[in-house]
C-alpha cells in the first residue's frame, strides 16, 4: 500500500441555504494533515450538510474549498474522491443485496478489456486492508446479511480502496455497539497514524473527547467556536446548546403500583425455526420503567416486534390490563394504549413524503379532533403540530415541511412527540434517543420520566449502557434470547456486562463478590456522562 | 459479540414454525392425479412425435399407454405427498426434491391425459415448438426491454407499445423501401422513440412512470391504427403497397438444425431469432459481469449510493430506457418481417404485458425471462394445438394457466421474486 500523502484542508466562508433556511452561514473550518477533528453540534446545526457541501453532494451557495491552500471545485462526489476526501454517510449508502466486493469496487471498478469486471483485483484490495487495520471484511459476503458494524468497516473500505486523506464519519458510532464503538476508535487511531485526517461527527461527548485533536462547534448553521478535548463533557455540551445542561438525570425513585403488562414463557421464532426470544417471562408495573439491556442482536427487536403484533411465530401470552395483546395485529395493538417508538425510524416510524404535522397524527388521524366524516380538520391538524414542534423543540422552518428534510435528530423527537402524545397503557421505545443531541436527550428522558409519573408502565430496549442506567427502575437483560435476570437500576456496569456476555444473574453477582467488585452502582464515584 | 457464536447459541425449534401448507396441496394434487390420470384416464395411446416428415434424422415416435402412465404418475405423486407430510412432520418441513419432482411428475401426468384425452391421440413435439416460437420470440425481446429499463429503475409498461411501433414502422420501411433490413432499423428506432418519451416524462419530469406507459401504449395503438387507415389501405394500381413488407429469409444453420426437436426450433430461423439468443446471452454477461452492469444494477437498487460513488444516476437511466425501446422495436419488427405477411391493427394483442409477465416470472434476469417466455409460448402454441385437437379439457383454461403460474410467483409463492428495490421511484438530488 502506498503511503497517504498528508494534506490539509480549508473551508472558507461555506454557505448553504435550502430555500429560505441558512444550513451553513459562513462556515470556517481547517483540518490540519494528519488530525482527528470532530463537529459538535445540536440537531439540524448543519453538519451533515456541510460534510454533504465538502463531499460535492451539495453546491454550496457561497464560499470556497481549498486543499493544501489551492481552491478546488467539487461538481459531485467523483471530484471530491479525486481530491482524496472518503465519506461514510450517516445512513450507509451501500447496496443491500450486493457482495461487500461489489459495493467497493462501484464507481471505480477494476476491468479487463472491454470493460470486464476483474472483481478478485478488488478482493485482493479489500483483503490487503483488512489484514492492515484487523478487519474481519469477507469480501463475498452479501452486504444485507452483515451486522451493521461489519457495514461501516465496508464503507471505511469503500474510502480506503479510493486512496482517501480526508475520511469523513457521520455520526459512525450511533449505530454501533459499544464494543464495535471501541474497535472503531482504534481503527480511527491507526488511520491517523498512517497520515490520514478525520472530521468526525458524534452525538456522544465522551467520544469525542477521546479521539479528537480538536473540536468545533457549530450552532444554528455558524461556528460558535472551538474547544479542546480537555474541556468537561458539561463545558462542551453548554457550548453546544448554548445554555447549561444537566447531564445526569435527577429522577425520584419510582412508585411501581399495579403490574399491568405481563409477558409469559415468551417465545418468538424466525422462519427457520432458531427461536430468537427463548422463553421469556416478565411483567412491568404501572409507574416504573423497565430497560431491555444487551448486544443487538439478542432478542431485543424481535420482543418488541412480537409485543406490537409484527411477528409471525410467537408462542406464549401477553397481556396488557388482563386482555391477551397476542393474536392482534398492530393497530388493534396500538388502539389498546401502546405507544411504540421503532428501533429504526426511516422504516417503521415515519412516512418521508408527508409533512411533520401529517406524521404528527399517523396512527390519530381518526380521532374526533382531526377528523371529522371522513375529511381531515386541516387547521386543528396544523394547531396541533405547532405545539408539538414547540414542546419538543423540532428544527424546523414550517410543520409542514416534509419529515425528510429534518435531520436525523430531529426526525427522531417527531416518532416520540407522536408517540407521547396520547393517553397510554403502556410506552415502548427502542433506541429513544439514537442520533439525538445531548440537550434534547436531556428533554426527551425528563419525558419519559414524566410518562412513567403519571402512571404509564415504561420499556426502553437501548444499547446504550448509559442510557440504560440513566432511565431504568429495573434492568432485564437478554443474551441469545434468553433472560439473564432482572436487576435492580442501580446495578453495577460489571454486574451488568458480565450479563450481557451471558451469564446469569445470580452467577454474575457470585463472581463479582468472589473478586470484590462492586454488585451495585456507588452514585459519589459516577461521572456525569450524557448517554 | 460475532454473529457466528451468537447463532450457535441459539436454540432452534424447526417444529415451531411447521407450516401444513406444502403437505396438504401435495396431498390435494396427488389425489387430483388419481382421480383424472387413473381412475377417469383415457384408454388408449398418446402419441409423441419427434420428427417431421421431411428430417434427415427420423426418431420413433415416443409412445405411452395413457391410463397406466396416468396411474404410474398418479402413484408416484402420492407417495411424495405421504413423504412430504412425513417429512413436515418430524423435521418441520419437506425436502426440496420432494416438491421439485412432484412438480415434474405431475406435468408430465398431466400432459399424458391430455394428449391421450384428445381424437387424434398424438401430437408434433417439433410443432408444439416451432409454434411457440411465434410467440416466444416476441416475447423475449420484450421482456430483454423490460430487463434493461427495470434494472436501472424504471418500470416499462410502454412494453406493448414499443412492440407495435416496431412492428408498424417495419411494415411501412420494409415495405417502401423493398429491404427487410432497412425495415429492421427504422423499427429500432422507433422503439427508441417511444423510449424517448417514456424517458423524458418519468426521469426528466417526474411524472409517474406507470401512468407515462399506459399513455404511451394508447399513444402508439392510436396512432399506428391511424396510420394503418389513411396510408397502408390506400391501394395503388389495386394493391396495398405500403402493407407489402420484404420479409426476413430463415437462415438454417447446417447440422444443428438436423438435431430433432432442437435443430427446427432454435436452428431454423430468421436472423432476428439468433438475435434474440445473443442478445439473452450479451445483456445477461454484460449486467452481471460487466462494469456498465453493476453500474446499472446499483442505480436500480439503490441510487443515492450509486449517486454517492460518482454515478450519474439520471443519465444511466436514460441510456438504458432508450436501450431497451430499440430491442422491443426489433422485437415488433419479427412481427411483420418474419410470422406474419403484413400489419394489421393492434396486432401485438397484448403480448408486451406477456412480457412484462415473463420478466417477473423470469425475476429480472435475462435468461429466467426467456425461459419464461419459452414457457409461455409453449403453453399458448399448446392450447391452440389442442383447442383443434379436440380436448377433454377447456383450451381457454390452459392458456390461462402460465398466467396463474405468474401471480403465484409474484405473491412469493414459487420461491421469491424481489423487484430491483427502487424500481419505478424517480430519482430526485437532495
Ligand atoms: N435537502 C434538504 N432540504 C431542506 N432542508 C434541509 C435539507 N437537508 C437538511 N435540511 C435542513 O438543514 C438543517 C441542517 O440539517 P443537517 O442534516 O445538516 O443537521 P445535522 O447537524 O447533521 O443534525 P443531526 O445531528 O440531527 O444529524 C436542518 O434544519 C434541516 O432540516
Ligand atoms: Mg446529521
Amino acid at each position: 500500500m502506498k503511503r497517504v500523502d498528508l494534506v490539509k484542508l480549508e473551508l472558507k466562508g461555506i454557505t448553504k441555504s435550502f430555500g429560505a433556511l441558512v444550513a451553513n452561514d459562513h462556515i470556517d473550518l481547517v483540518v490540519e494533515s494528519g488530525e482527528i477533528h470532530s463537529l459538535l453540534g445540536e440537531n439540524g446545526a448543519g453538519k451533515s450538510t456541510l460534510m454533504n457541501v465538502l463531499y460535492g453532494l451539495y453546491q454550496p451557495t457561497a464560499g470556497e474549498i481549498l486543499i493544501d491552500d489551492k481552491p478546488v471545485k467539487f461538481s459531485g462526489p467523483s471530484d471530491a474522491m479525486a481530491a482524496g476526501i472518503g465519506m461514510v454517510h450517516q445512513h450507509f449508502m451501500l447496496v443491500p443485496v450486493f457482495t461487500v466486493a461489489e459495493n467497493v469496487a462501484l464507481g471505480g471498478e477494476s476491468t479487463t478489456f472491454g470493460g470486464v469486471l476483474d472483481l478478485e483485483a478488488t478482493r485482493k484490495k479489500i483483503r490487503d486492508i483488512s489484514a492492515r487495520y484487523g478487519f474481519a471484511v469477507d469480501p463475498d459476503a452479501l452486504v444485507e446479511d452483515l451486522p451493521v458494524g461489519v457495514q461501516q468497516r465496508v464503507e471505511i473500505i469503500k474510502a480506503l480502496v479510493r486512496n482517501a486523506r480526508i475520511l469523513i464519519l457521520d455520526e459512525p458510532t450511533a449505530v454501533l455497539t459499544p464494543q464495535e464503538t471501541d474497535e472503531l476508535m482504534d481503527i480511527m487511531g491507526q488511520l491517523k497514524a498512517s497520515g490520514t485526517s478525520i472530521v468526525f461527527i458524534s452525538h456522544k461527548l465522551r467520544e469525542v473527547k477521546a479521539v479528537s485533536d480538536r473540536i468545533t462547534v457549530i450552532r444554528r448553521g455558524k461556528v460558535v467556536g472551538t474547544a479542546d478535548p480537555g474541556a468537561s463533557t458539561t463545558e462542551l455540551a453548554a457550548m453546544m446548546v448554548g445554555r447549561s445542561v444537566s447531564l445526569t438525570l435527577n429522577k425520584a425513585d419510582a412508585q411501581p403500583g399495579e403490574e399491568t403488562f405481563k409477558v409469559t414463557n415468551l417465545i418468538v421464532s424466525n422462519d427457520a425455526g432458531q427461536r430468537l426470544v427463548n422463553d421469556v417471562t416478565f411483567s412491568v408495573a404501572q409507574g416504573e420503567i423497565l430497560a431491555v439491556a444487551g448486544v443487538q442482536g439478542n432478542g431485543q427487536t424481535e420482543l418488541t416486534e412480537a409485543v406490537l403484533g409484527l411477528h409471525k411465530h410467537v408462542q406464549g401470552s401477553i397481556t396488557l390490563d388482563g386482555k391477551q395483546l397476542l393474536g392482534l395485529g398492530v393497530r388493534q395493538v396500538l388502539r389498546a394504549g401502546v405507544g411504540f417508538v421503532p428501533e429504526d425510524r426511516q422504516v417503521d416510524g415515519l412516512v418521508e413524503s408527508f409533512s411533520i404535522a401529517e406524521n404528527l397524527i399517523l396512527d390519530l388521524y381518526d380521532k374526533k379532533e382531526f377528523s371529522r366524516g371522513g375529511t381531515l380538520n386541516r387547521a386543528a391538524i396544523a394547531k396541533n403540530a405547532e405545539a408539538k414542534v414547540a414542546e419538543f423543540d423540532v428544527r424546523t422552518q414550517s410543520a409542514q415541511d416534509h419529515v425528510g428534510t429534518l435531520s436525523g435528530g430531529n426526525q427522531q423527537k417527531v416518532v416520540l412527540a407522536r408517540e407521547l402524545a396520547r393517553p397510554l397503557k403502556l410506552f415502548i421505545a427502542s433506541q429513544p434517543t439514537r442520533g439525538v443531541d445531548v440537550g434534547s436527550i436531556e428533554f426527551l428522558h425528563k419525558r419519559i420520566v414524566a410518562e412513567r409519573d403519571v402512571g404509564t408502565p415504561v420499556i426502553i430496549v437501548s444499547t446504550e449502557l448509559d442510557e440504560v442506567l440513566e432511565l431504568a427502575d429495573r434492568i432485564a437483560v437478554l443474551y441469545a434470547g434468553k433472560l439473564m435476570g432482572i436487576v435492580p437500576g442501580k446495578s453495577s456496569r460489571e454486574l451488568l456486562g458480565l450479563m450481557m456476555a451471558g451469564l446469569t444473574a445470580d452467577d454474575a453477582a457470585a463472581q463479582l463478590a468472589a473478586a470484590g467488585a462492586p454488585v451495585v452502582r456507588d452514585p459519589s464515584t459516577e461521572e456525569g456522562e450524557p448517554a | 459479540m460475532s454473529a457466528a457464536t451468537l447463532q450457535e447459541s441459539l436454540t432452534t425449534d424447526r417444529l415451531a414454525v411447521r407450516s401444513w401448507r406444502p403437505p396438504i396441496i401435495l396431498g390435494v394434487l396427488a389425489l387430483f392425479a388419481i382421480v383424472v390420470f387413473g381412475i377417469l384416464g383415457p384408454g388408449g395411446n398418446a402419441t409423441f412425435r419427434l420428427s417431421q416428415d421431411g428430417d434427415a434424422w427420423q426418431v420413433p415416435n415416443l409412445v405411452v399407454p395413457a391410463q397406466g402412465f396416468g396411474w404410474f404418475a398418479a402413484l408416484i405423486c402420492a407417495a411424495l405427498a405421504v413423504q412430504a407430510y412425513l417429512q413436515t412432520k418430524n423435521v418441520g418441513r419437506p425436502a426440496k426434491w420432494v416438491t421439485m419432482t412432484f412438480t415434474v411428475v405431475f406435468v408430465i401426468g398431466l400432459l399424458v391425459w391430455i394428449i391421450g384425452g384428445t381424437k387424434t391421440q398424438n401430437i408434433t413435439v417439433v410443432g408444439l415448438f416451432t409454434g411457440a416460437m411465434l410467440i416466444t420470440t416476441p416475447l423475449v425481446f420484450g421482456s430483454l426491454s423490460g430487463v434493461l429499463c427495470e434494472r436501472s429503475g424504471v418500470v416499462n409498461i410502454a412494453i406493448e407499445g414499443q412492440l407495435l411501433a416496431g412492428a408498424f414502422t417495419a411494415a411501412l420501411v420494409s415495405s417502401m423501401t423493398g429491404n427487410a433490413f432497412a425495415g429492421l432499423f427504422a423499427a429500432a428506432l422507433a422503439g427508441v422513440l417511444v423510449s424517448f418519451l417514456l424517458a423524458v416524462f418519468s426521469i426528466k419530469y417526474v411524472v409517474n412512470q406507470i401512468i407515462v406507459g399506459v399513455v404511451l401504449n394508447v399513444l402508439v395503438s392510436g396512432l399506428t391504427g391511424f396510420l394503418f387507415e389513411k396510408i397502408m389501405k390506400t391501394k395503388v394500381n389495386g394493391a396495398t403497397i405500403f402493407n407489402q413488407p420484404a420479409h426476413l429469409p430463415d437462415l438454417p444453420i447446417p447440422l444443428l438444425s438436423e438435431i430433432p426437436v432442437l435443430g427446427p426450433t432454435f436452428f431454423r430461423q430468421s436472423i432476428l431469432g439468433y438475435l434474440m439468443i445473443v442478445l439473452v446471452i450479451a445483456i445477461w454477461f454484460g449486467l452481471f459481469r460487466t462494469r456498465w452492469g453493476l453500474r446499472v444494477r446499483a442505480v436500480g437498487e439503490h441510487p443515492k449510493a450509486a449517486d454517492t460513488v460518482g454515478i450519474n444516476v439520471n443519465r444511466t437511466r436514460f441510456l438504458n430506457v432508450l436501450a431497451g425501446g430499440a430491442v422491443a422495436g426489433i422485437g415488433g419488427a419479427y412481427f411483420t418481417l418474419v410470422a406474419v405477411s403484413s400489419f394489421s391493427k393492434d396486432m401485438t394483442g397484448g403480448l408486451g404485458f406477456i412480457a412484462l409477465a415473463a420478466l417477473i416470472f423470469g425475476r429480472w434476469n435475462p435468461i429466467g425471462a426467456a425461459l419464461a417466455a419459452l414457457l409461455f409460448g409453449v403453453a399458448g402454441n399448446l392450447q391452440s394445438i389442442l383447442s383443434l385437437a379436440g380436448t377433454p379439457i377447456d383450451g381457454q383454461f390452459l392458456a390461462m394457466l402460465p398466467y396463474a403460474l405468474t401471480i403465484l410467483a409474484v405473491s412469493g409463492f414459487v420461491g421469491k421474486s424481489r423487484a430491483p428495490a427502487a424500481d419505478g421511484e424517480p430519482y430526485v438530488k437532495g
